[in-house]
């Protein structure tokens, strides 16, 4: 579903060049659920913003479903790939009801303004629909990654990004949104590919996880090793026994 | 150690803390004793638990009406202070650990002028002393580099030096009380280790009380001897290890974390009526 080959960000400052992410591949089946974990600054948000058409700055090549997409992205491409971010907070307009937000990407994308396929998106995760006349500031935290994570199904797209998409939220609200995004998987076929530093929700939601150190993969792990708490490479070891403090 | 002074540190009877005309109370009937040992209080957002660490040091804003039977640190009554009173007392006996060091240094403050400051004013050190005794902090708390570190400003380093640095001008003066509200939640998991094992060591050196304020009941069990757990402005349950949970909030809490070595194909969710329910019966 998708296939990346030799992705390179590098940030260009002047005479300063900064090598974020180098030169990784990888691939991820229909249906599958890729992890990518690792401390800040690894480059993992960098690799997903590049995934999703936010970075213009990278090299290489990215397929989505088998094609090839480039650094500017027609309607056709955005609508293969949508992201949610880590913040509910920021990533909502703060001046606009959550029913125009969600009616944003349908305008971008030059379907007509659909009021029922707003409702149909908040229903579908979990929320009433007159919540679509409310401001963000109405709702919780865990409300709001709910309308981050309509905003993004409302196009229906076969890959969804997720950066850090609980990081922000209490276990128990994180508990209830993971097992959303689970649902939704598993009833649409998506294809995930989850960021985060935790290595406890990444082992829950993957199948496969990428250990990023210094912009590249230094280990895979799969669902298996990270069961039995198996990592092969010293710094993967590292971050597992860190995180089941 | 411990024996010559088994009185409690901080002691605590019926704290209630009301905001303004907030029919709802941010606290209620919350009561607890703490010696010289490591205590969590976990909890989610909105349970109380910051209220509670920000009540003990009377940082909270004058709407808020902060009622107890007794408060008493060291055995003397704090409720009544005056702030100029509590101004003595804050930093010196008892030092507040904030979450986020990129919030809560002053961004134009160089470090070693920030923990000089706090040097002097606890230790009556003045200018070149107080700058010896700010760098030597930084060494006890293990930064490598502690002449570079004292000449930079806070956003020129990272969160876990910055977390450090915190320590060392909350720990410089030996507070009897270190209050840590989530010291390690906007840092790394490979940090957070480090940051929590220094804490430890420099609280037992002191021979003071840490009161661990967190929303990770995994880490706190695994760091603290006891475990508050607050629900809804209350305490719900006092644990010392984690398999003793008999409240259902605890519980729920406990089942709602992903687990690698344990997976489950969906997670426990908080039944939130039935809670309510009970928190009714016990009210």
């Amino acid at each position: 579903m998708i296939r990346v080959e030799n992705l390179d960000v590098a940030f260009r400052h002047g005479q300063s060049s900064h090598h974020v992410v180098r030169e990784v591949s990888l691939s991820v089946a229909r249906g599958e659920t890729l992890g990518i974990v690792g401390e800040s600054g690894c480059g993992k948000s960098t690799l997903l913003r590049s995934l999703a058409g936010l970075e213009g700055g990278w090299t290489g090549r990215i397929w989505f479903d088998g094609r090839e997409v480039g650094k500017v992205r027609g309607r056709e491409e955005l609508k293969l790939a949508q992201m949610v971010f880590q913040d509910p907070y920021g990533s909502l307009h703060p001046r606009h009801r959550i029913g125009t937000a969600l009616a944003e990407p349908l305008r971008a994308m030059a379907y007509r303004d659909d009021r029922q396929r707003v409702l149909q998106a908040l229903r579908q995760v979990g929320l009433p629909a007159d919540f679509a006349n409310r401001f963000p500031h109405e709702l919780s935290g865990g409300q709001r990654q709910r309308v981050a994570i309509a905003r993004a199904l409302i196009l229906s797209p076969p890959i969804l990004l997720l950066d850090e998409p609980t990081s922000a939220l209490d276990v128990s609200i994180q508990a209830e949104v993971l097992n959303l995004l689970a649902d939704q998987r598993e009833e649409r076929n998506l294809t995930f590919v989850l960021v985060s530093h935790d290595l406890a929700v990444v082992a829950h939601m993957c199948d496969r996880v990428l250990v990023m150190k210094d912009g590249a993969f230094v280990d895979e792990l799969t669902k298996d090793d990270l069961h039995r708490g198996v990592a092969h490479d010293g710094y993967a070891r590292e971050l597992f026994e860190a995180s089941f403090l | 150690m411990q024996d010559r002074d088994a009185s409690p540190i901080l002691s605590v009877r019926d704290l209630n803390v009301r905001f303004g005309r907030n029919t709802i109370a941010a606290i209620t009937d919350v009561s607890f004793d703490i010696g010289r040992e490591r205590v969590g209080i976990v909890g989610e957002s909105g349970s109380g638990k910051s209220t509670t660490g920000r009540a003990i040091m009377r940082l909270l804003p004058p709407k808020a009406a902060v009622t107890a039977r007794t408060m008493a640190f060291c055995g003397e009554e704090i409720l009544g202070r005056s702030q100029r009173q509590m101004d003595r007392l804050r930093g010196q006996e008892m030092a507040l650990i904030m979450q986020d060091p990129r919030y809560s240094l002053n961004p134009v403050l160089t470090i070693g002028k920030q923990i000089a400051e706090s040097a002097s004013l606890h230790l009556g050190l003045k200018g070149k002393e107080a700058l010896k005794a700010a760098r030597d902090m930084l060494v006890r708390v293990r930064i490598s580099d502690p002449d570079r570190v004292m000449g930079q400003y806070p956003h020129q380093i990272s969160g876990g030096m910055g977390q450090r640095a915190m320590i060392a001008m909350m720990l410089i003066a030996r507070p009897k009380l270190v209050i840590a509200d989530e010291p390690t939640s906007a840092l790394d998991v490979s940090v957070r280790k480090d940051v929590l094992n220094l804490l430890d060591e420099l609280v037992r050196e002191n021979n003071s009380g840490l009161i661990l304020i967190s929303h990770d009941i995994r880490m706190v069990a695994s760091f603290c001897d006891r475990i508050i757990v607050m629900y809804r402005g209350r305490i719900v349950e006092e644990l010392t290890s984690l398999d003793m949970a008999q409240h259902s909030y605890t519980r729920a809490l406990i089942a709602a974390m992903p687990d690698a070595r344990h997976p489950v194909r969906r997670l426990a969710v908080m039944d939130r009526l039935a809670l309510e329910n009970i928190g009714e019966t016990v009210a």
